[in-house]
């Protein structure tokens, strides 16, 4: 067969909308290939540009030592790690109980017209803006019930955006518990309490953590409604009723000075939050699979 | 005893579940109570001046409300896009082992702190829009008669643009995720009906699957949108904040609402100040429950409703 050079009109007619179509095939899969590139892409460099600017303020006054006066070189963000994990423990008593709790309600005590505007509520509550939250909790104890800024504001204000994410992982959690393992329970005369207790929350044990630990990495990343309820503070404090520090409240606090020496250490602490929150991620994808049998 | 203990295990269960509700409820009361006096003083004229004087006690809002649109409509166009051909590049071309960790890693994105993105976008990203992608904007699209309009003042780089490009990557991953969702949902026949009909691969998925998509994907937007609306800490780090002006330039220091409110709550001195404020977190509030809704009403249809093969 003589070879001639492909050209669109060496094709003959009736194969050219097949090859027009292949043509037409290919750039456009090719840019989707580009768009799933671009979003790669973006992750990559930020988490990049974290890594190595935020590995320079990494040493051991950074983690032991409270922050200088302003201007001065060198001190450290403990006030605002010890923060972090204050405000993450108070959160977590207040929204997990609650947010297992709304799960329960909607999956085993399904009263009709109550179950829908728990999980409406929640999930409407899961898309207000932080900063809203942040405005209301502000109002209802900073300016109200506890007079001032304080940590407890700020626990109770990410215990709010935690609870629609715990009880919506709850409540999927919860379905896949089989009835039969109810109804079973049930029938050899336990109480509903105890079903739910000793038979349907231990079964979905892993799913219940996996809900509870990822709320609170959500809420450890918060800014905006700490901004307004727990203050930050440059001295250690562990005080409930007094204001606190926070990793986000010092990147914030750090990133918008004039100061070198305090944007490295903005860096700095947006690494260590991202490496702690993939910590976070990576032991719950281990406990995720140690559970499939 | 036991059929006792039953009723006050469910009484407790219900008291913490009616905290969810109650919060919303709460959350609402106390935002318009604190808004009213801004409410009744200016009713309708709040958003048709950009007038904010904190000295004189006069406050319109529609600088915030316009910053919020504008950045959110930029963030929407670039990311809506990106989002949606990854999110059909990911369940239909790319190779089967591929899918899944792609997927994961573009999800990682929803689980950087919004405070990470403003730090690199005020530290990485506005330096590079400043020096080389707003002149380069202006040098080009800025010479056509209306969109140059867009692009039109000195590129300063914390500006409406910078704003909306941060939206658009913080609401990247959710938009990728949900169109995933929606698009892994439409039934295999729709596909094959296509392809059995001699449909390439990409005309059987613009085709079949993405009309019967549609109503999801478009929730999935509303959603993105939604966020966007919200969206406080990084937006606040590079919008600009400082000039009130709507000029039509996407290269003013202007204002949304959530960097509004985060940048004078604390400032606010005086009563109708402050629930001028107030009014503005009540806006965002009403918005985004609205948007919300909707979203999820779009989505869920898509998802469970329809029967699979159904002639649309």
């Amino acid at each position: 067969m003589a070879t001639q050079a492909l050209t669109f009109a060496a094709i003959p007619a009736r194969h050219r909308v097949a090859t027009r179509r292949r043509v037409r095939e290919r750039v456009i899969v090719g840019a989707l290939a580009l768009a799933t590139l671009a979003s790669v892409a973006v992750l990559v460099t930020i988490l990049s540009y974290v890594v190595v600017r935020g590995l320079p303020a990494l040493n051991v006054d950074f983690f032991t030592q409270r922050p200088r006066p302003v201007g001065e070189v060198g001190g450290g963000v403990q006030p605002a790690l010890v923060g972090t994990l204050v405000l993450a423990a108070v959160s977590g008593v207040i929204a997990i109980p609650t947010g297992i709790a709304a799960a329960l309600f909607v999956v085993e005590y399904r009263s009709g017209r109550f179950a829908t505007p728990v999980r409406f509520a929640a999930e409407l509550i899961s898309g207000l803006p932080s900063i809203v939250i942040g405005v209301f909790v502000w109002a209802f104890l900073v300016r109200g019930y506890i007079g001032h800024f304080a940590a407890l504001a700020g626990g109770v204000s990410l215990a709010v955006i935690m609870v629609p994410i715990v009880a919506r992982t709850v409540e999927e959690v919860l379905r896949l518990v089989p009835n039969s393992l109810r109804e079973a329970a049930l029938a050899l005369g336990a109480p509903k309490w105890k079903v739910i207790l000793r038979v349907v929350l231990p079964t979905a044990r892993a799913g219940v953590i996996t809900a509870a630990v990822l709320a609170v990495a959500r809420a450890a990343g918060e800014t905006a409604p700490l901004l307004l309820t727990a203050l930050g503070n440059d001295f250690l404090s562990t005080d409930l009723l007094r204001p606190i520090g926070a990793l986000p409240i010092q990147i914030y606090r750090y990133a918008v000075s004039p100061y070198d020496d305090w944007h490295t250490k903005a860096w700095g602490a947006s690494l260590v939050l991202v490496i702690v929150i993939g910590l976070i991620g990576l032991a719950l994808r281990v406990v995720a699979r140690q559970r499939v049998h | 005893m036991v059929r006792n203990f039953d009723r006050t295990f469910a009484a407790g269960v219900t008291a913490l579940a009616m905290l969810v509700p109650l919060t919303l409820a709460g959350i609402t009361v106390l935002i318009v109570i604190d808004a009213w006096p801004s409410l009744t003083t200016f009713g309708l004229s709040y958003f048709t001046t950009t007038v904010w004087d904190p000295v004189h006690l006069v406050f319109g809002a529609a600088a915030y409300v316009y910053g919020t649109i504008v950045t959110t409509i930029v963030a929407v166009a670039i990311a809506a896009p990106v989002a949606i051909g990854s999110a059909i590049f990911l369940t239909e071309f790319a190779p089967r082992r591929l899918r899944a960790p792609v997927a994961y890693i573009i999800e990682l994105l929803a689980y950087i702190p919004s405070i990470v993105y403003g730090l690199w976008a005020i530290f990485v990203m506005v330096p590079i829009m400043r020096g080389a992608i707003e002149p380069a904007l202006q040098n080009t699209v800025g010479h056509l008669p209306l969109i140059g309009q867009l692009f039109s003042g000195p590129p300063v780089g914390l500006d409406l643009l910078s704003g909306g490009v941060v939206l658009a990557i913080m609401i990247l991953p959710i938009l990728t995720a949900v169109s995933r969702e929606v698009l892994l949902a439409v039934p295999p026949t729709q596909r094959e009906a296509m392809i059995g009909l001699g449909a390439t691969r990409w005309e059987a998925v613009s085709r079949a699957v993405l009309p019967y998509a549609r109503p999801g994907i478009i929730g999935g937007i509303v959603l993105g949108v939604g966020r966007a609306f919200g969206e406080t800490m990084a937006v606040t780090m590079v919008v600009g904040n400082s000039s009130r002006d709507i000029t039509g330039s996407l290269f003013i220091p202007g204002y949304t609402m959530a960097s509004a409110i985060a940048n004078q709550f604390v400032e606010a001195d005086t009563q109708l100040y402050f629930s001028a404020i107030v009014e503005v977190a009540l806006t965002l509030l009403i918005v985004a429950l609205a948007v919300n809704t909707i979203a999820r009403y779009l989505i869920r249809r898509t998802i469970a409703d329809r029967p699979a093969g159904a002639v649309v």
